[in-house]
């Protein structure tokens, strides 16, 4: 048989039906719901008579809308009718929903691994652009509309036409300092937003490999910042550790069969992509973007670009566009650039290893005047753990705000806003225009980063601040 | 949804590439629980300055741009954000079909799902459209059935679409619907699947 990557090998798996000339009918495995790109799904069932056909293959929990300080008080009216919205429909539907008092409650893409519902070889879907996070366990997850949602609830299947296969491979060892997060900034200013456009990707290399089974999520989460619905990371040992004894994994005798299941998906030796880009791993920065998307970023050390350096007339118009937006002069030393706000958390960089990591710069020092940071756990799991170790303190004791869960700063959806004007150095995974909020401006980092933004004020590179501790 | 072949309708022009679905719906909005009422808050901040007044610079608020049916963009359009809001506001506000290099997958396949016609032409193609759609009153025809753009001035382009996604928006076909005349095969798959783990 020919060798097939690991997308084909769960592609393959879960053809429902196949046709010439349409797409191929998937089985979708698990299926994640928040609440605002349901409602509306919910509603055409209602509609249309219809039922969820596997409600024991759904989750639901609320992340986007929830506030993150004052749990009971949500003062916007509208946001607190999106969450009674899902708890009614769930409640309809016979859906398990984790609620804003429920002790799972989190990120969706963040308590799916978490509480062991996403697994290798499963076809995950969720109405939300960062589900290709679950890609890291060798899942294949993409994110969906809420048309695709309505369709999943009523089908448990989705028409999609077979995409093209991206191999980004990471060849070598990162360097002191530098994080999954800023692999991934890395691969994306170095190749585009759209180079994963019409692909799935599966990353491969070193680099990839040595990564915890977190920091791959980070990794696989930003793959639609560089076009791609779908990033994979083939199954190995550390994937099934991840997995043992997680709530809603197979157990005992069953997990051991499941493992060897998965451990079979990884890519075979010798199976071809349509498309291959690399990048070194030693060749990575610390990463700081400077403009209005994911692409616009370099390493700490560098400056501001000069739009007249871009090739193409629609790259010099777009950068100078995002210098005017971002209030930056071309020349400017990125670690010569002020923060008003830090922002750590979200899906990409919210789990416990990302907040050791941000703690770990914390310790011992001072958030500058002036500065607001807040840390914001991505699952009342995590937090918890969080607090068991102590970082909650270590981040209070150095003038962050330490919160309860949920998306907040990153979409502020919430009341957590970064107001016009100001900026914001933030572990999230977007800095489109207004994102944080309506003229905002932010820089994507790592956490470390975030934690060496806060602590001095302004862009830093990390490998500079020494330990004060120890 | 509505289904759509002919359709002929005033171009609006978008100079800008990577065009961001916070952009085409910025998030305050994505709180309503209908499809409907999301037109209004098309473009956002490009419309409108911090007290609620029209940006008169911003292309969409010339006059001349008023009725167009029909936008034009730079490549990778609606990147970002899967959330359907892009799509529902666009059609709300009165845009059908949208021409550009290329569309982000997931904001391709939301236009579909709501009969909105999303147009992949090369990058000459859409540059010489921008070109022209700057002359007030400047229309495109378009006949999905057979895969063409016209203007009345000699432009002349194909273009590609996949063909069960054409069958959809030419018959307005209720997706839902049609998968579940498969019931039998979705049985199956599920009765073979547990036989497995």
């Amino acid at each position: 048989m020919a060798p097939k990557t690991v997308i084909e090998k769960i592609w393959e798996q879960h053809v429902v039906h196949r046709e010439e000339g349409k797409p191929d009918l998937l089985y979708i495995d698990l299926h994640l719901v928040h609440e605002v790109t349901s409602p509306q799904a919910f509603e055409g069932l209602r509609m249309n008579n219809r039922q969820v056909r596997r409600p024991d293959l759904t989750y639901a929990t609320m992340d986007h809308n929830v506030p993150t300080v004052n749990r009971h008080i949500i003062n916007d009216p509208v946001s607190k009718k999106q969450m009674t919205t899902l708890e009614q429909n769930c409640k309809e539907f016979g859906i398990e929903l984790a609620d804003i008092n429920h002790p799972d409650q989190g990120i969706v893409h963040v308590i799916g691994p978490e509480l062991g519902l996403t697994q290798p070889g499963k076809t995950i879907v969720c109405g939300d652009s960062h589900t290709s996070t679950h890609g890291a366990f060798g899942a294949l997850s993409f994110g969906i509309g809420t048309s695709e949602v309505e369709h999943v609830l009523a089908t448990q299947t989705l028409w999609q036409s077979r995409p093209k296969t991206l191999q980004v491979k990471v060849t070598g060892k990162l360097g002191f300092g530098v994080t999954a997060k800023d692999l991934i900034l890395a691969v994306i200013a170095k190749y585009g937003v759209n180079a994963g456009t019409g692909y799935i990707i599966e990353y491969t290399g070193e680099a990839i490999r040595e990564l915890s089974m977190e920091e791959r999520m980070t990794v696989c989460n930003m793959s639609i910042e560089a076009g791609a619905r779908a990033g994979l990371i083939s199954p190995d040992e550390k994937t099934v550790e991840y997995l043992r004894g997680r709530r809603y994994a197979p157990q005992g005798e069953e997990f051991e069969k499941a493992a060897q299941h998965w451990l079979a998906l990884a890519t075979d030796e010798g199976a071809e992509y349509d498309l291959t880009l690399e990048i070194a791993g030693e060749e990575i920065e610390p990463q700081v973007t400077w403009g209005t998307n994911p692409s616009m970023g370099s390493g700490i050390s560098a400056s501001v670009p000069d739009p007249e350096q871009f090739e193409r007339q629609a790259d010099r118009e777009s950068v100078a566009r995002a210098l005017d937006y971002m209030e930056l002069a071309a020349g400017t030393q990125l670690e010569e650039i002020p923060v008003d706000y830090v922002f750590i958390g979200s899906c990409t960089n919210s789990r416990i290893s990302d907040l050791r990591a941000a703690a770990e710069v914390a310790k011992g020092r001072k958030v500058q005047e002036g500065v607001t940071a807040i840390v914001v756990p991505g699952s009342q799991t995590v937090k918890q753990a969080a607090e068991a170790e102590g970082l909650d303190q270590i981040f209070i004791d150095a003038g962050f705000e330490w919160r309860e869960s949920g998306c907040s700063m990153c979409l502020a959806m919430n009341d957590d806003i970064v107001p016009s004007g100001k900026r914001c150095a933030s572990t999230s995974n977007r800095n489109f225009e207004g994102r944080q909020g309506n003229g905002s401006k932010t820089h994507l980092v790592s956490p470390p980063m975030a934690a060496a933004a806060a602590v001095t004020g302004k862009f830093t590179d990390v490998r500079k601040l020494a330990k004060v501790h120890q | 949804m509505e289904a759509i072949n002919k359709f002929n309708g005033i171009v609006c022009p978008l100079n800008r590439v990577n065009v961001d679905t916070d952009q085409i719906i910025p998030k305050q909005f994505l709180k309503r629980i209908e499809r409907q009422g999301f037109g209004q808050f098309l473009f956002h901040h490009w419309r409108f300055d911090d007290d609620g007044n029209k940006r008169e610079d911003f292309i969409m608020n010339q006059m001349q741009y008023e009725q167009a049916e029909i936008l034009v963009a730079g490549e990778n359009f609606g990147c970002g954000s899967s959330r359907e809001h892009a799509p529902w506001a666009l059609l709300d506000y009165g845009f059908r079909v949208i021409i550009a290099p290329s569309f982000a997958d997931i904001f391709y396949n939301n236009c579909v799902k709501n009969g909105i016609l999303a147009i992949r032409l090369t990058e000459a193609e859409v540059s010489e459209i921008m070109e022209k759609a700057k002359e007030p009153g400047y229309r495109l025809f378009i006949n999905l059935k057979d895969q063409d753009i016209t203007d009345r001035k000699g432009f002349a382009a194909d273009f590609d679409i996949d063909p069960y996604w054409k069958q959809m928006l030419l018959n307005g076909w209720d997706e839902i619907a049609v998968t579940l005349n498969l019931e039998d095969e979705i049985s199956s798959y599920e009765k073979k699947a547990e036989s497995i783990s």
